[in-house]
């Protein structure tokens, strides 16, 4: 595949997954709205690999330890992202089995 | 298959399960299940990657040198490191924070998100200069994707940072606005002039000025902007973080990291404005207004300061008032989430319920400082889910209604949203509380909300102060509701 077909496949990945963010969440209950930001939050911990990858390669002390600091603040986003979104959404889960006490 | 190949088709079901993780996300009974597929789908990415890294890179080792693969070896171990590092103190992080501090929680998830994504464009700019100084030609788009990732992403790990701060109560609302317009143009003369400055071949230095002047931006965006629109400032942050992520993807030629953050920053940007229309305001009035709202409250605020006229009441004869009443309905607002006065909120509640009072809970789409931040509090205490009403259904009640029990809440009552044009909250729906029988308010003092202005329902002839840190005062009252019954 030539280098301008891999740029223009990049563009059109872009541009396709800017109307599936738009399409996928369009409806949103108000009291969701903070775990749907919290969740989407530790999607794009993702950055986590793009720290693996440019550690991997990385030459020199100085790249060695911004690629290193990329990893751990991306690891953080990451994990701390998932957990913190199942904590609020637990929470949500525990009212069904409490019955109205009148 | 490649190790290449490989890692591109897990890639791929990771990101289906994002999008369809996302779409549960979005509905109350999937919404667990949502992230958990979520979570599974970065799992496998992490694998793949992993395969991805340790089959080589795409890195040819007969021809590296061996104190390169020596190095090579060792940013493994690091990867490792990094990653166990990094999950532990997230992990931690997310386990031992309190339910009350969730907006500042996710403030730094997404600052560290912004970081990442501003330290690999860092280290990708090093690599394009060393590319150029071997003489090879740069790609343009990968190139623009990396200034494009460190300023956005260092605009977003300042301005989570500050973000952080401000819901913390570090800082403080201080910047004039002429003072802030000068600021603002000197900023964007300083960010042309740098990006001329790469444009003619400026090194690792011009790319540090870059940084330098995104942070002195996310300072002058998220600081003169009110506590109260915070969580709108995060999400939008958050998006910003996405857009990030998506640039990085660009120029390491990743497309999990386009798929992935195009998806957030779409989806965040979406939230964002929903946010805003649970407020009844626009995005730019959230952003700008800031320092206009600050002026419009200090010029409001004096006008017949003193001569209103408030009511205390005790524990005891509210107690006593409470005892005699059909109906409640509890207003919960950032008051009680800073107390974490939820749980003895509730046994009020099961009190009353239980001397035969009909009590409902109010939420506002904006009471405390997240969208659903009340719901998840009292989800925590084991309110339960049926006695929580929105604001469409419970306002036409509260004409029918006994007592408006206000907890902590301020700016979602305020009469003048409905009333008072020049109010800076004017427009803003609010739970119509001053049309109950009696109001109570529960609250330290008679200071303004966040949004900075005056509350009328103070004054209003059928409004009972009751004044304490709402944790205290509602155990004075459980305790006075005992006695009584």
């Amino acid at each position: 595949m030539s280098e301008g077909t891999l740029i223009l496949y990049s563009i059109y990945v872009l541009v396709l997954a800017i109307f599936v963010g738009f399409e996928v969440i369009s409806k949103v209950p108000v009291q969701l709205h903070t775990p749907l930001m919290s969740g989407t939050n530790a999607i794009h911990g993702i950055v986590m690999l793009g720290g693996m990858l440019v550690l991997a390669e990385a030459d020199g002390p100085l790249l060695t330890w911004l690629g290193f600091a990329a990893v751990v603040l991306g690891a953080m986003n990451l994990f701390g992202g998932f957990v913190v979104t199942d904590r609020m959404l637990e929470m949500f889960k525990t009212r069904k089995p409490t019955g109205k006490s009148s | 298959m490649t190790p290449r190949t490989f890692s591109d088709v897990v890639y791929l079901s990771s990101a289906v399960l994002f999008v369809v993780g996302l779409k549960f996300l979005s509905q109350p009974r999937r919404a667990r299940r949502g992230n958990q597929l979520a979570a599974l789908g970065m799992l496998f990415a992490i694998v793949a990657s992993f395969i991805f890294i340790w089959g080589g890179a795409g890195l040819d080792p007969a021809a590296l040198g061996p104190e390169r693969l020596h190095q090579l070896a060792f940013n493994r171990v690091l990867i490792i490191v990094g990653i166990l590092a990094g999950a532990l103190a997230g992990t931690l992080g997310a386990r031992v924070v309190a339910m009350t501090e969730m907006p500042q929680m996710v403030a730094v998830l997404n600052a560290c998100g912004g970081g990442a994504a501003a330290l690999i464009s860092t280290v990708e700019f090093a690599n394009f200069m060393a590319e150029k100084a071997a003489g090879k030609p740069v790609d343009p788009l990968g190139f623009g994707a990396t200034l494009f990732g460190g300023v956005i992403g260092s605009l977003s790990f300042w301005g989570s940072l500050v973000a952080f701060g401000k819901l913390s109560g570090f800082l403080e609302r201080a910047i004039t606005s002429t003072f802030q317009r000068i600021l603002n143009l000197v900023l964007f003369l300083a960010l042309i002039a740098v990006i001329v400055w790469i444009g003619r071949g400026g090194g690792t230095p011009a790319f540090y000025a870059l940084l330098g002047v995104s942070l002195g931006f996310s300072i002058l965006m998220v600081l003169p902007i009110g506590g109260a629109d915070m969580p709108v400032v995060i999400s939008l942050l958050n998006s910003f973080t996405g857009l990030a992520v998506a640039a990085t993807g660009f120029s390491l030629r990743e497309p999990a990291l386009i798929i992935s953050g195009t998806l957030v920053g779409a989806s965040g940007t979406l939230l964002t404005l929903l946010m805003c229309k649970a407020m009844n305001r626009s995005i730019t009035n959230v952003l700008f207004a800031g320092v206009g709202a600050g002026m419009a409250a200090a010029g409001a605020a004096p006008v017949g300061g003193a001569a209103k006229m408030h009511r205390e009441i005790s524990a005891d004869d509210l107690a006593l008032l409470l005892a005699n009443v059909q109906s409640v309905i509890i207003i919960p607002g950032y008051g009680m989430a800073v107390a974490q006065a939820q749980h003895v909120t509730r046994e009020l509640a099961d009190l009353l319920g239980a001397q035969g009072v009909d009590v409902k809970y109010a939420v506002h789409p904006v009471a405390g400082r997240m969208p659903g931040h009340m719901n998840v509090l009292l989800a925590e205490a084991n309110v339960p889910y049926e006695q929580l009403y929105d604001l469409d259904q419970i306002n036409p009640e509260f004409e029918r209604c006994d007592v408006a029990l206000v907890i902590g809440a301020n700016d979602v009552v305020n009469p003048a949203a409905r009333s008072d044009e020049s109010s800076p909250i004017y427009g803003m729906p609010i739970l119509d509380a001053d049309k109950a029988q009696h109001v109570i308010v529960v609250k330290r003092s008679l200071n303004p909300g966040f949004a900075g202005i005056d509350n009328e329902i103070y004054y209003n002839p059928k409004t009972y102060m009751f004044f304490g840190d709402a944790k205290d005062a509602l155990q004075k009252l459980v305790e006075a509701t005992k006695a009584a019954a």
